[in-house]
């Protein structure tokens, strides 16, 4: 699905796909922050918007 | 192609006849030229009403589903994959349906063939690789091979995978350096162009859901755009809705698409939705080797388990 998105023009580091346990908090912060950081990095997104006005 | 509606009427006739099947799906003239439309013959009389020419891109595998008593289906490379996927995904029993195997040598595309006219298509003939195809003004002598559809070009099952009967001589199939030149095409863009090249490509689309029914492997009692609770996509034309229903049909195919060109061939805006599925038929084969509908005793690659799934996407 990943792939299928980036097919489409949108950026690869938009989209993440994680396995997290209940019991893993510190993993869940580790990948949040990482995603965060990325997404981040991008221009705001303009890409699969629906715009309502 | 003449002799080989010969023998599909033939079998055709037979079967009903002797009681075997209750009806056979097959092709018949549409009408207008260079049009065929699906069929179900029952009596052994109506057996001239069915054709096979180069006009004959739908999928009737499509319609094979769901029906009472054995029935017989007249089924070329692809769409003896999708009676393959049937089986598989319990849409059909494999002693429901007796196949009438036609090797094919490839479908034209209309909207190539139209562009080459200012006015009406009046009609269309064709005698081995050639097409003669006439409108008020002018008649063409084409060569088939010059305008087959997309799907056809890269074809590599021009061969049904699974028959009963054979109703001419296996084709040579043709081997692909590569398979996905069009999708590479895309690939090769950068993410803004890309996104544009998508745009571009669904900006006529009428959301009319033609390449969805046309679909063998759409099967799903209510498809997730005629949902209203939830509602998954807004049902309107706006851009993104649009393009939402373009994906997540593509994704609903993925690892079970043969490329059969159907929804192509259905769609009255003339738009290539399989520049979708392709990326994903590429993937399945890069990823996991897979090719949709070869072998009945296969599970697909997104319903099955292996430890050597490709997972680095996941972290």
């Amino acid at each position: 699905m990943g792939n299928l998105l980036e097919h489409m023009g949108i950026e690869k580091d938009r989209v993440h796909f994680s396995w997290i346990s209940s019991a893993e908090a510190t993993k869940f912060v580790d990948v949040v922050k990482e995603i965060s950081d990325r997404v981040k990095a991008l221009e705001p997104n303009k890409k699969f918007v629906k715009d309502y006005n | 192609m003449d002799t080989c509606i010969k023998k599909i009427r033939e079998l055709s006739a037979d079967l009903l006849e002797k009681g075997e099947v209750e009806k056979v799906i097959g092709f018949a003239k549409g009408t207008i030229p260079m049009a065929t439309s699906p069929i179900a013959i029952q009596s052994k009389q109506d057996v001239e009403k069915l054709v096979f020419n180069s006009t004959c891109g739908l999928n009737l595998a499509n319609y094979a589903s769901g029906q009472k008593g054995k029935i017989a289906i007249i089924a070329k490379g692809c769409d003896s994959r999708n009676i393959v996927t049937h089986i598989v995904e319990n849409q059909i029993q494999r002693d429901q349906i007796y196949i009438i195997g036609v090797p094919c040598s490839g479908m034209v595309d209309k909207h190539k063939i139209a562009k080459l006219f200012e006015d009406e298509i009046i009609d269309f003939s064709e005698d081995g690789d050639t097409l003669i195809v006439s409108s008020f003004l002018k008649t063409l002598t084409l060569k088939k091979q010059d305008y087959l559809k997309g799907n056809c070009l890269y074809c590599t099952h021009k061969n049904p995978v699974l028959h009963d009967v054979m109703a001419a001589d296996p084709v040579e199939e043709q081997v692909l350096e590569n398979p996905f030149p069009d999708v590479d095409l895309i690939e090769a863009l950068d993410l803004d162009a890309k996104w544009q090249y998508f745009e571009n490509l669904t900006k006529n689309c009428i959301r009319c859901y033609a390449c969805r029914n046309a679909c063998p492997l759409c099967y799903c009692p209510t498809c997730f755009v005629d949902e209203s609770s939830p509602q998954w996509v807004g049902k309107g034309q706006n851009k993104t809705d649009v393009n939402t229903f373009h994906f997540l049909r593509a994704f609903h195919c993925a690892g079970r698409c043969t490329d059969c060109g159907a929804c192509v061939e259905a769609c009255p805006m003339g738009i290539n939705v399989r520049d979708f599925t392709r990326k994903l038929n590429k993937d399945s084969l890069e990823l996991f080797g897979w090719e949709a509908g070869l072998d009945v005793t296969k599970r697909p690659p997104l319903d099955a388990y292996s430890p050597d799934d490709p997972d680095d996407f996941i972290k």
